[in-house]
């Protein structure tokens, strides 16, 4: 049980509470089916650029945007 | 001008990148994929505004929208609609440069839930962010003077002041100080962005001189938006011929039309 609760963490994905087993952000996109170069994202509202991803880890509490092209005005 | 050949309008420049066409459309709120395409091409718009949104699950839909774009061939013009401070908009803008593979975004702050109106101070701060982050920004801006002066200080080579509020299809509601700007700014390519709802209004800015019209509800939400897009396109090409080449002054009193010299009659009795 101890094991399992540090193994996931809880951040707020899109405005969603989720727990994830991913370590970084790169695994974080991947684990949710989505083509790298499909998204961009954004961590605690700062951009996270595509080649940042891999390095960067996520954090307990962590805000986390994941967004793609969508028609607009 | 060859009179044989078919009047068209001059090309205009945007940062440097020349655009024949002066109407820009907006890609929400068609009721399909396809009526949007036909309605693009319908259009000879040559720039497009899309948008980012938030996607958790492998749907795809973002990618296929992007696609259907793609094979337009149009430019496009990210816009950071939504966005209420000027964190959120810069940050909206890095995450749309690295998705569409470009420098041009269309900058919204807004500032009011009802009238949809700008920010006019977050959006100068996010536009002097952005211009040295390297962004070409088109600002969603009122016909505010001095916002322009500021936007242009903060490194704005395209100005957007609104017709209406987004959405309202009223036209130009303060056509005054919409020609105010277009005077005070005259190297300034200046687009009428929101608030246009008939191919009329869209003439209309194009007489007073902007260099080109955005617009997306109009079209969109049209009961036939494909030959609602071909009704601006004439329009605007209208408007932007009238005006390139020279309306006549209004006057007060009537002038005849027809030569008064010659004229039959003339000396009959009753007749001076």
């Amino acid at each position: 049980m101890q094991l399992h609760k540090s193994a996931l963490t809880k951040v707020l994905l899109n405005g969603e509470q989720v727990e994830t087993g991913a370590r970084t952000l790169a695994e974080l996109v991947a684990s949710r089916g989505l083509a790298e170069g499909a998204v961009a994202t954004a961590i605690n509202g700062e951009f996270v650029a595509r080649q940042a991803r891999a390095a960067t880890l996520l954090a307990e509490g962590d805000k986390v945007e994941i967004v793609a092209p969508r028609q607009g005005g | 001008m060859d009179a044989a050949r078919p009047a068209t309008t001059k090309p205009f420049t945007l940062y440097g990148v020349e655009v024949s066409s002066r109407l820009l459309l907006g890609t929400a709120r068609f009721p399909s994929p396809h009526v949007m395409s036909e309605a693009v091409r319908a259009s000879r718009a040559e720039v497009v505004t899309v948008s980012l949104r938030r996607e958790t699950a492998r749907t795809g839909t973002g990618q296929r929208f992007f696609d259907l774009i793609k094979e337009l061939g149009v430019r496009v013009l990210p816009n950071t609609a939504g966005c209420r401070t000027p964190k959120e908009a810069v940050t909206t803008a890095r995450m749309a440069r690295e998705l569409f593979g470009t420098d041009w975004v269309k900058l919204e702050v807004i500032g009011n839930d009802d009238t949809l109106q700008p920010d006019l101070f977050g959006l100068v701060e996010a536009a002097g962010v952005l211009s040295t982050d390297g962004f070409r920004v088109f600002p969603y801006t009122t016909e505010d003077l001095i916002a322009a002066e500021r936007l242009i200080a903060a490194g704005c080579r395209v100005l957007m002041p609104w017709g209406a509020p987004i959405g309202t299809g009223r036209g130009l509601a303060n056509r005054y100080a919409l020609k105010s700007l277009r005077d005070y700014f005259p190297e300034v390519p200046l687009i009428i962005d929101a608030g246009i709802g008939a191919p009329s209004h869209a003439a209309e800015a194009m007489e007073l001189g902007y260099d080109a019209v955005l617009l997306n509800t109009a079209v969109a939400t049209a009961a036939d938006p494909v030959r609602m897009a071909r009704a601006f396109a004439g329009a605007i090409e209208a408007g932007r011929l009238g005006y390139e080449a020279g309306l006549m002054q209004m006057r007060d009193m009537a002038a005849p039309s027809t030569p008064v010299a010659g004229t039959p009659f003339f000396d009959l009795d009753g007749r001076q």
